[in-house]
């Protein structure tokens, strides 16, 4: 069927991305994994000590509280996405006036950097000027809102910023999915006299979960990512109340030449990453595979 | 059949009210969630148009009562951004230089292996796109510190090349994955016909498929200068100090004030900043929420 030669050229033509998955993908996951098993300060020397950097990452409180923290805003940020983003789509869904204008004002902030949204927070909930100062002036004087200034807050207000940002894109593949339902569902449901809410719950919901599973992947990412909008909002602080896994191993690394220790923090987040790729994974891919050959 | 079709006319008979009672509650949630979206834009607006003795009278919702643009100015050619105090603009002009090479390259990388995945199916294929698939949900801090010493024993280390060839590495995964799915709908017998008439790997690439993909290399494009321009770590760890590009000069003017801090500056600053990705965003309308589509479908 194929001439040898111009499959070649095919081969050929990918060599460039061969390389850079082998050299910059495969070959640096490695050499990250190899310098964590060892000594190395500010520079890889290839003294093995074994797994004593785990061990020594796992008595770190700064690392401690990071791990903490992006469990705190991961599920935070994830869960109310996901039922602010799935609201939004079926107000949405009402064959609504003006739908391309909400529409568009509820996606904008994902356009933006993560440095602009922490930033813009950072001055909303400034505790001299911000929201707060501005709605004590109100008379409402117990009024708080410092968030980003406040140790027990700090992660809710790194929480409350990523929502703003990232509930407009659970929006849009939700409604997306929605516009995908076949239309005789409402019909046929109505004429069983079934209340919306419950055709909701029971029928769509159900109907929307391959567009739910991406969302969750997307936002899931972004919280494994989680950096500049720390590094914008708070800083990790105040003192080490926000850090995050992202940031422990960038200040590691390239701050505090610690880069065996920031390895190994690395090498964990790989390691979890992968873990909680495998049933995600398997379902696309190995599954459906399977059932084809079924 | 008697008792659906019973509660189907009493449902009908009291639809009117609800629905009533109900629009309106649903036009309350749209707004009011509207106008949350909203308040940090408005936010900074207004306070970038204030001077700062307005500012230390409080009232963050208030517009100004004498609106200036000095603070714009000031942001965009004096402020200081650690130790020069050119203004946002020579980050700017970095992430302009940056963006451009970076785009284009890959986005015709992508291209190039979307097709080359999708006609040719070279040996290995499954394997190479399963491993860039990887790439895009691994995150950065396992390759960044190798990256470095690569570029570093390669002499680029802290250059504009260096950055580029960096933004490329880890585009390839979208930019392939959109134009793979993208060929994956174009009928084979197209590709078949080509090969009978003799044209190779490049020409029918070049001839036939590059010219039926403009909506594709628009989507790419968008989610590529959106997702560059954004892009924080990866210019801070890679750029070098003349290239900083707009995002990172950003979190120095803010971050690394001392002394009182001129808010009304630093909203300005963050909204030039924030106006490349919203101008794209806000032309691109559609073609913005398809890329999400698109990146977001399975491979």
């Amino acid at each position: 069927m194929r001439p040898r030669r111009t499959s070649a050229t095919g081969t050929l033509a990918l060599l460039p991305v061969w390389a850079v998955v082998i050299v910059a993908y495969l070959g640096t996951i490695a050499w990250t994994v190899v310098i964590s098993f060892t000594a190395s300060k500010s520079l890889p020397v290839y003294e093995f000590v074994g797994l004593a950097q785990y061990e020594r990452l796992f008595r770190t409180s700064r690392w401690l509280v990071s791990v903490e923290n992006i469990l705190i805003f991961g599920s935070l940020f994830i869960g109310t996405c996901l039922v602010v983003g799935f609201l939004l789509a079926v107000a949405l869904d009402q064959r609504i006036r003006a739908e391309g204008a909400f529409r568009t004002i509820y996606l904008y902030p994902y356009s933006m950097s993560f440095i602009v949204t922490g930033l813009v927070w950072q001055w909303i909930m400034n505790p001299a000027l911000g929201v707060q100062a501005t709605v004590r002036g109100w008379g409402l004087e117990g009024f708080t809102f410092d968030w980003a200034a406040n140790r027990d807050m700090a992660i809710y207000a790194v929480a409350v910023a990523g929502v703003w940002q990232a509930s407009g894109l659970v929006m849009a593949i939700l409604l997306a999915g929605l516009r995908g339902i076949d239309q005789d569902l409402w019909k046929a449901t109505k004429v069983d006299g079934i209340p919306t809410w419950r055709v909701y719950a029971s029928i769509v919901l159900p109907l929307l979960k391959p567009m739910i599973v991406t969302a969750v992947v997307l936002l899931s990412v972004a919280v494994v990512k989680a950096y500049d909008l720390v590094v914008a909002l708070t800083r990790g602080g105040p003192g080490i109340a926000s850090e995050v896994p992202a940031k422990f191993v960038m200040d590691n690394l390239f701050e505090r030449s610690n880069i065996a220790l920031a390895t190994a923090a690395s090498t964990v987040m790989l390691v979890s990453v992968l873990a909680a790729l495998a049933p995600w994974l398997y379902a696309e891919y190995i599954r459906a595979s399977g059932a084809r050959a079924a | 059949m008697t008792a659906p079709s019973a509660s189907a006319v009493v449902a009908r008979g009291a639809r009117p009210r609800t629905i009533t009672a109900g629009r309106i509650g649903l036009y309350v949630f749209l707004a009011v969630s509207a106008l949350y979206v909203l308040t940090p834009l408005y936010v900074m607006v207004v306070t970038s148009l204030k001077s700062m003795e307005e500012i230390r009278l409080g009232g963050i919702f208030a517009l100004p009562a004498a609106p200036t643009v000095a603070p714009w100015v000031e942001a965009w050619s004096t402020a200081c951004t650690g130790l020069t105090c050119d203004g946002i603009q020579v980050g700017f002009w970095n992430s302009v230089a940056i963006l451009v090479p970076s785009v284009i390259l890959s986005v015709l990388a992508g291209a190039i292996n979307g097709y080359a995945l999708s006609f040719w199916r070279p040996r290995g294929a499954n394997v190479l796109f399963t491993l860039l698939l990887l790439g895009a949900f691994i995150p950065v801090q396992v390759f960044i510190y190798p990256l470095v010493r690569i570029s570093a024993v390669l002499g680029v280390y802290g250059t504009l090349p260096n950055i580029v060839a960096i933004h490329i590495i880890f585009g390839l995964p979208i930019t392939t994955l959109l134009f793979r799915n993208y060929y994956a709908g174009v009928p084979v017998e197209l590709f078949k016909a080509a090969r009978v008439d003799g044209a190779g790997f490049w020409r029918i690439f070049l001839q036939v498929m590059l010219p039926m993909s403009t909506p594709i290399v628009i989507v790419a494009c968008i989610l590529q200068v959106t997702g560059i321009w954004n892009d924080f770590i990866l210019g801070l760890v890679f750029a070098g100090r003349d290239n900083l590009p707009m995002t990172v000069q950003l979190n120095n003017v803010v971050n690394t004030t001392t002394g009182e801090r001129p808010y009304n500056v630093h909203m300005a600053a963050t909204i030039l900043t924030a106006s490349v990705p919203l101008l794209v965003y806000f032309v691109s309308g559609r073609w913005f929420v398809r890329g999400i589509a698109a990146g977001a479908v399975k491979g």
